[in-house]
């Protein structure tokens, strides 16, 4: 069994402190120190930068809950990504700016989104899923084209940030971040104690060999469910905070190549793993970024980019940090 | 006489063309080690399958503990005390051994629909996975994750996972498949050390285990039952030794 230490009253799996938990901590550090860089050197384009790539971290993570631990392949993840922005961009237009209000319905939204695709999907494996998510991804794009109340297919731009009577000031960019930060850390913790709990386990037993959980007494598709469904709320949660980021909301955000970029940069960080999908999508967007700046054809280098890490690197980025990436 | 623990009547079962269960009929009495028997293709792991439940019977019922499990989903049975061993290893081979034996636990300790306590750090789910270890003689390897076990200790495992969800009657798919003699010996001495405390249906090719721990056994042939009784009575059965003792060789293949 491994060793758990305990910080400030919670224990902590022994590998966190690990000498391989350097980089996700590095990394986080530096994600943590953006503001103040900015701040600094006057660079707000980095904040903008960063959010975003804080902001797609959490879509990320709630992804690889799915993929990487439950091995359910979903391909239609940003969808939720949309619903959560649309919930925020609707309830705006219609008068509803607190984020007490848009938030909440962001995530139950979702959930609920969740809940269907999952009960529809879940029975099948495979492609299948793959392809029903995808099914039901693309429904809700061309769903949100057709709503020309809310823009259509040119997408809405919100007038003003999610509000919170005082607590916050999201139209502030560096308590924008903050919070956003703050948010990712928190689906960190909750996905760490979710993946060791007797829900987690039944969760990557049924990913490992679902016949055999059967033999031992556990119908995995409630379990299943369940987990697609919290997945789905806290991809939501990453689309309302999108939505409050760009200011901006649009079918763009829920087409299906963002769904297959969730998936990249899940795998590129490294499938069921913590702090995997982080470095994955820092890497993603980092070089994304980067790359656009030097010539047009980005995905000319991402790509090959991409096709070896599947071919060379199994476990993805932290996978090159050493020790297995399933602890 | 009290009811037998399982009662099996007429049970069928074809694929395609081909009877793989024939009106299958067999009683297991509560505490007794049944061995089924019969040359390769004679439908022994149609019945294994056929009990778990992992297949649906054409015909005929299943009754376990005087309930009638014909149509129970397999978890179902697997929570009425019906527990398996596979005869192509069947683990979770990304977890650690103890965490197979463990998740074998937890399935019979209520829902799993605990989010937040680590599982890994609850005594009451660890404790009776070691023992199962123990009982099998892996606690050594407790750690380990399966995929880098041997094959023997693969086997060994499929055992321990099987106790931890504290069967009443355990369903052994050719327990010895793939075994050195000496790992064999060992896996027998195992099962003789069980038996008594857990009853036993075991699908074995191998003659020797067979009469050494068998209390009855039942000969298929062809998905048809040709034979049931005490060893020594089946031994002499002429029927059995035409079909199958006798020429045993020449149905191997």
């Amino acid at each position: 069994m491994k060793a758990a230490r305990k910080v400030l009253g919670v224990a902590l799996p022994a590998a966190w402190l690990a000498p391989r938990a350097a980089l996700p901590a590095a990394v986080l550090l530096i994600l943590g120190l953006v503001p103040v860089y900015a701040a600094a050197t006057g660079d707000a384009f980095a904040l903008t930068l960063f959010g975003r790539v804080v902001i797609l971290a959490i879509a990320a993570v709630s992804l690889n809950l799915i993929m990487g631990y439950g091995g359910m392949v979903s391909f239609g993840h940003a969808a939720y990504l949309g619903i959560g922005g649309y919930a925020v961009g609707i309830l705006w237009k219609e008068g509803f700016a607190s984020g007490f209000v848009q938030w909440p319905v962001a995530i139950a939204v979702s959930a609920l989104f969740a809940l269907v695709v999952g009960a529809l999907s879940l029975r099948t494996r495979g492609v299948y899923f793959f392809m029903i998510t995808l099914a039901f991804a693309q429904m809700v794009y061309y769903v949100a084209q057709g709503l020309d109340r809310y823009g259509g297919d040119d997408g809405l731009t919100i007038g003003s940030r999610s509000s919170f009577a005082g607590l916050v000031d999201l139209n502030n960019a560096t308590q924008l971040y903050y919070l956003c930060f703050a948010l990712l850390l928190a689906s960190l913790f909750l996905v760490s104690r979710l993946v060791n709990s007797r829900f987690g386990l039944v969760i990557e037993g049924a990913r490992s060999n679902e016949r055999r959980l059967r033999a031992i007494g556990i119908s995995p598709f409630r379990y299943k469910l369940v987990c697609f469904v919290i997945a789905g709320a806290l991809c939501g949660l990453s689309g309302a905070l999108l939505a409050n980021h760009t200011n901006f909301i649009s079918p763009a955000m829920m087409y299906w190549t963002r769904s297959g970029d969730l998936i990249v940069m899940v795998i590129l960080g490294g499938l069921g793993s913590l702090f995997g999908p982080v470095l994955g999508t820092v890497t993603y967007l980092l070089l994304e970024e980067a790359l656009s700046r030097v010539t047009e054809y980005s995905g000319l280098f991402l790509g090959p980019a991409l096709l070896l890490v599947a071919i060379f690197l199994h476990g993805g980025i932290e996978g090159l940090l050493g020790a297995g990436s399933r602890d | 006489m009290t009811e037998p623990l399982l009662q099996v009547a007429g049970l069928t079962k074809r694929f395609g063309g081909v009877i793989a269960a024939d009106a299958i009929a067999l009683d297991i009495a509560a505490g007794e080690c049944h061995a089924v028997i019969g040359p390769n293709g004679a439908g022994k792991t149609t019945l294994i399958g056929l009990l778990a439940g992992e297949l649906a019977a054409e015909r005929g019922s299943i009754r376990f503990d005087g309930r009638d499990i014909t149509t129970l989903a397999v978890h179902s049975r697997s929570q009425l005390g019906l527990a398996r061993s596979f005869q192509i290893t069947s683990l979770f081979a990304d977890f650690s051994a103890l965490d197979n034996v463990a998740l074998a636990v937890q399935a019979h300790a209520g829902h799993s629909f605990h989010f937040w306590k680590d599982a890994r750090g609850e005594a009451a789910l660890r404790e009776p996975a070691m023992q199962a270890l123990e009982a099998v003689g892996l606690a050594a390897r407790a750690e380990a994750r399966v995929d880098r076990l041997s094959h023997g200790e693969q086997r060994q495992l499929e055992i321990a996972v099987a106790l931890a969800t504290k069967p009443r009657l355990l369903l052994l798919d050719e327990p010895m498949a793939g075994l050195g003699p000496d790992e064999s010996a060992r896996m027998v001495a195992m099962l003789r050390r069980l038996k008594g405390d857990i009853t036993m249906l075991l699908i074995e090719h191998d003659m020797e285990t067979v009469f050494a721990l068998a209390d009855r056994i039942t000969v298929l042939v062809y998905g048809r039952v040709i034979a049931s009784g005490d060893p020594l009575a089946v031994r002499a059965d002429a029927a059995v030794r035409e079909a199958y003792l006798g020429e045993q060789d020449a149905h191997h293949g």
